[in-house]
């Protein structure tokens, strides 16, 4: 196993036995924008319009288990949002994680609920705790804050003692 | 895969025959006031915490099931960004009161990857025998609630006596029975006391033997057999869309272990089984639980069998606090004290996912650092949380006591899915 590639090519050329990126690659070429393998895993970036295509194709690949969906908040940087995916695959007993960067202005995604009903809960947190939305998701609603809540606590410029 | 035989000695019950599934028609368009609204729990007992369900349903049977959950929401991710990375380890702890040490091993797992250390073997095996025990504590206390949701009171008490003796053992090794925090970044916290050992083998030796106890108290019970049997269904394509892990996904037939497949913390050097069911109702999630607690007797001794000489921290001044003796003697060593607890170490950035296979399911801790001493975004994936998801599923056209058995049966803690 290589010790860290840190580009699209060298991951590609480093990993080309990989089943995830043998399957983008043939299926959906235009999708993954970037790629890191570092410290033993994994990270596909995703272009942000091509992420349920993606978890499509990587399901049909074998990669059948949705583990985690989380976002990481890189105030102030743009695209701010990284929204992350973790999947496994029971078969290959591999994992693979997959980035879509967001824009701060109107931060949304395209829901992968259709592709696997448990992101339903998942996205239902990111989307509580960093405000970002997700296109066809069945019932975005609040799931650890109540309803009348205001702001998004785990993104970075969120008050930590309240507004004042 | 292999369907794994309910229990041999289980004795044949005259007149017991095993409930049909119930077929309900849905109520037709138009006619909504067939139907109405329950609201079970937050403060409910069988609901095992806070968890507020909210039922429609037809006479006695559910027809929609919504859980309602953040009533514990505490903010601990965002707790953990305003902490050294050292610091996050207690608040783990208070994510799951079952399995602290489970929280801390995969918390304590992602940083030192991030760190790339090497752990000494014998803190590995250490973590090894503690978490086979927290998985023990932790079904312990499932049968027991689960047993007393069904209306079984008895096994409760049985269960907390071995519970009980666990914890004892968790404060002499930790100083603390619930919220150990005996794991620290780069090994375990102190060496184990002397007796610590002949403790956790006199606790063993009589596990087996107490398993065989609560399986006589339940395993032939005609009433628990038939609240349990046939209950609360759910197929094995429907746990993987749903995330479910840990024992309900095996009970379904799914045949994956984290323990086993993507071994962590050298528990490839342990030679165990991984039980497995194809029922997928609530009987085969009780089965499997039991046998999964023989198995964790297994590795146990071969834990104290095994435990290798050596040390327990590892090679890495810079992260791991030294020995009192040493501050108290060398230069170097007291320089390095001062600067971890105040100003912490630095991680190098990057970001990790680490799983394990805690008593509900996976655990999983996604650690990304940007360089600096405090981690820049901790994310807890927790088995409850996703399992959680297949309520709905299971309890459909079941009748409203089932619900309490398919809420046992899943074994969530509310502290674990609302963080």
């Amino acid at each position: 196993m290589p010790e860290a590639l840190l580009n699209k090519d060298a991951v590609f050329e480093g990993l080309a036995q990989n089943v995830a990126i043998q399957a983008l690659r043939a299926e959906r070429p235009e999708a993954v924008t970037n790629a890191k393998y570092d410290r033993g895993e994994l990270t596909l970036v995703i272009a942000a319009d091509q992420v349920r295509a993606a978890c499509r194709t990587l399901r049909q690949a074998g990669y059948n288990f949705l583990e985690d969906v989380t976002c990481v908040d890189w105030f102030p940087v743009e695209p701010r949002f990284q929204v992350t995916y973790h999947i496994l695959s029971h078969k290959l007993k591999e994992r693979v994680r997959l980035h879509v960067m967001v824009e701060s202005i109107d931060p949304s995604v395209d829901s992968i609920t259709s592709v696997w009903p448990s992101a339903n809960y998942y996205e239902r947190e990111v989307w509580d705790l960093f405000g970002v939305r997700f296109h066809g998701h069945p019932g975005l609603r609040r799931i650890m804050l109540p309803e009348e809540w205001e702001g998004h606590p785990l993104r970075k410029d969120y008050p930590v003692e309240g507004y004042r | 895969m292999p369907d794994t035989p309910d229990n041999p000695h289980m004795p044949e019950i005259p007149g017991f025959v095993e409930t049909a599934t119930l077929v309900v028609p849905r109520p037709e368009e138009g006619a909504k006031d067939r139907t109405m609204v329950l609201n079970m729990g937050p403060q409910h007992p069988s609901t095992h915490g806070v968890l507020r369900v909210v039922l429609e349903i037809d006479g006695e049977t559910v027809v929609r099931v919504v859980p309602d959950i953040g009533y514990l929401h505490t903010g601990i991710e965002k707790t953990c960004e305003a902490k050294f990375w050292q610091q996050v380890v207690p608040l783990t702890d208070r994510i799951d009161y079952l399995c602290p040490m489970t929280n801390n091993l995969c918390y304590c797992l992602a940083v030192e990857k991030l760190l790339q250390i090497e752990i000494p073997e014998r803190a590995q095996w250490m973590r090894v025998l503690l978490n086979e025990l927290t998985r023990l504590n932790s079904h312990l206390v499932w049968l027991g609630t689960h047993a007393m949701d069904i209306g079984a009171l008895t096994v409760f008490l049985y269960t907390f006596r071995e519970r009980e003796e666990i914890l004892r053992i968790f404060e002499h090794v930790s100083g603390q029975r619930m919220m150990t925090s005996y794991f620290r970044i780069g090994g375990l916290a102190l060496e184990p006391p002397l007796d610590f050992f002949d403790r956790v083998q006199a606790l063993i030796r009589v596990l087996p033997e107490r398993i065989d106890e609560y399986e006589n108290l339940l395993t032939g019970n005609p009433i628990f057999i038939n609240r349990l049997k046939g209950v609360g269904y759910l197929s094995a394509d429907d746990a993987i869309a749903l995330g479910v892990t840990g024992p309900p996904l095996r009970a379904s037939g799914v045949d994956w272990d984290l323990r086993r497949d993507m071994p962590y913390s050298s528990y490839d050097k342990f030679q165990f089984q991984v039980p497995v069911s194809n029922r997928g109702d609530v009987w085969a999630r009780y089965v499997l639980r039991l046998q999964e607690m023989r198995e964790s007797v297994k590795i146990c001794q071969q834990a104290l069998d095994g435990m290798p000489a050596g040390p327990i921290k590892a090679d890495a001044p810079k992260v791991v606090l030294p020995d009192r003796e040493k501050m108290k003697t060398q230069m170097e060593a007291l320089i390095y004290h001062f600067k971890i607890v105040t100003e912490g170490f630095q991680v190098p950035a990057g970001e990790v996912y680490q799983a394990v296979e805690s008593p509900r399911g996976e655990m999983g801790y996604y650690a990304v650092s940007d360089g600096t001493a405090k981690p820049y975004r901790v994310h807890m994936r927790n088995p409850s949380f996703a399992t959680l998801q297949a309520l709905e599923t299971m309890c459909v056209g079941r009748l409203i006591a089932d619900v309490v058995a398919v809420i046992g049966s899943i074994d969530i803690v509310l502290g674990e899915i609302d963080r």
